[in-house]
């Protein structure tokens, strides 16, 4: 297929394509597999973190570092000078976006990178996360290690656990997934924290099967994809946690009915929802998806700021 | 019915007609097109007496031509109103009320952490999103959903 990612925003997961999707976890297999440090060559890319976030901004930075590009930015929007003197971020990106050939930002405002991405002058923004919003990467990397694990993004019984009605990774996951065929959903949450209605209305339409539960356990045989996420403490009082406690964080001996190909995933940082027993096991790939954070990253750049890819079928 | 409204309410020879508003609208369709500052003669009935709504409001502004965009917007908060072009005492045109694609620059994004606040160089912009009776508003920047009551309950 065409590159039709070149020279676009990615601010929201929505917006891409099956085909667009299915091109970048390519490429990024292809650069796992096989490095290339000419990629970004003579680019110069902007790392803009308004709100600091360790990993988002190592892996990006990693990535374009990674293909012969140089950064510039700052790591926490905070500490700028024109942060300080109360710029607003519509001028700081058309003086940023004037020095640079892309231009990556985090920002705490939700729809900050769609505002950026107008403002720009046609450089491409990407998004690494805007507020409650999207994170379009963590969901690139996530499907990349779907496909890495499984071989496959279609018919695929894939449960989400956790907060899932906050949590921006499993709304944009389940968005993603929802543009391959034959995908089967399992949402497992508190009541309080239940998948939002006009995402399983979205899943609906698009003919999707998901079903919601209260166990991990009750579905751990069927599933080939266990994504995890945090459920806040503080959103509880105390002897309604110690009940979600024992529903909603994974350990080993919950994994013991699994299948051999049975993946969990999780967009990390952990505090206690995986046991630390569950990392030995054969199913843990967190840190897995992790590192493969900056292969992904490495493949959107590379295809929003090149033309052709070298050794990707376009 | 027309009778007793025509008592009520004055007739106009030039401007606009809305008519068979919900009770209690009245005011916010008055500030949904700015009006509250206008220097034309303005007639408002409120809580008037209508056999499909019940109750309902009305307004008459006089030498002022609503556009069709803007007969648009007034779908959003009153689906069922009429809008008539007066010219000569005459009904001249009656305005379509379809819900437009785009609302732009007239609400506030119901979400506070939504980067349209604060940020002078931009409109808010919402999509509508509409299935059967439900209609539904998309922020461009948060793309949070808000509900037509939010919406307009909030302005």
């Amino acid at each position: 297929m065409a590159n039709t990612l070149y020279n676009k925003h990615i601010i929201s997961i929505p917006e891409l394509s099956r085909d667009e999707l299915a091109l970048i976890v390519a490429t990024a297999g292809e650069l796992k597999a096989r490095p290339n440090p000419t990629l970004l060559k003579n680019k110069v890319i902007a790392s803009c973190f308004f709100e600091a976030s360790t990993r988002t901004r190592l892996s990006f930075e990693t990535a374009i570092q990674r293909l012969g590009g140089s950064v510039i930015g700052f790591p926490d929007g905070g500490n700028t000078s024109s942060g300080k003197k109360g710029e607003t971020l519509a001028d700081s990106v058309r003086v940023i976006s004037s020095y640079v050939d892309g231009f990556v930002m985090r920002h705490p405002k939700e729809g900050a990178a769609r505002l950026a991405s107008e403002f720009s002058e046609g450089v491409p923004v990407v998004n690494g996360g805007d507020g409650a919003n999207q994170h379009p990467t963590q969901t690139l990397l996530d499907l990349f290690s779907i496909y890495e694990t499984q071989g496959r993004l279609d018919n695929l019984n894939i449960a989400m656990v956790g907060d899932l009605k906050y949590g921006r990774t499993v709304h944009s996951l389940t968005q993603a997934l929802s543009k391959f065929e034959g995908n089967r959903f399992f949402y497992i949450a508190p009541d309080a924290l239940a998948m939002p209605e006009h995402l399983l209305d979205e899943l609906t339409a698009a003919g999707h099967p998901y079903s919601l539960h209260s166990s991990i356990t009750d579905v751990v045989p069927e599933l080939d994809v266990l994504y995890m996420t945090r459920v806040q403490k503080e959103r509880f009082d105390e002897s309604e946690y110690a009940h979600i406690k024992a529903a909603f964080i994974l350990n080993a001996a919950m994994l013991r009915d699994a299948k051999p190909n049975m993946k969990v995933m999780h967009p990390l940082p952990r505090v206690d929802e995986i046991t630390v027993d569950v990392d030995k096991t054969p199913h843990a790939y967190y840190f897995e998806q992790a590192e493969n954070g900056v292969y992904a990253r490495e493949a959107l750049l590379a295809l929003v700021l090149n033309e052709q890819v070298e050794g990707v079928a376009q | 019915m027309s009778t007793d409204n025509k008592l009520q309410v004055e007739a106009i020879c030039h401007g606009t007609v809305i008519d068979h508003i919900p009770a209690h609208i009245g005011f916010k369709i008055l500030n949904l097109f700015q009006m509250h500052g206008s220097d034309q003669r303005i007639t408002i009935g409120l809580n008037l007496p209508s056999s499909a709504l019940g109750s309902k409001d009305l307004i008459k502004i006089e030498n002022v031509v609503i556009s069709e965009d803007q007969a648009s917007q007034l779908a959003l908060y009153a689906p069922q109103a009429t809008v008539n072009q007066i010219e000569d005492y005459q009904v001249v045109a009656k305005l379509p009320l379809t819900l437009p694609e785009v609302i732009q620059g007239v609400f506030r994004c119901p979400n506070s952490n939504c980067i349209a606040h604060g940020e002078p160089a931009v409109d808010s912009s919402f999509r509508v999103l509409s299935e059967a009776d439900d209609v539904k508003l998309r922020c461009k920047y948060c793309e949070k959903v808000f509900s037509r009551e939010i919406m307009t309950e909030r302005h």
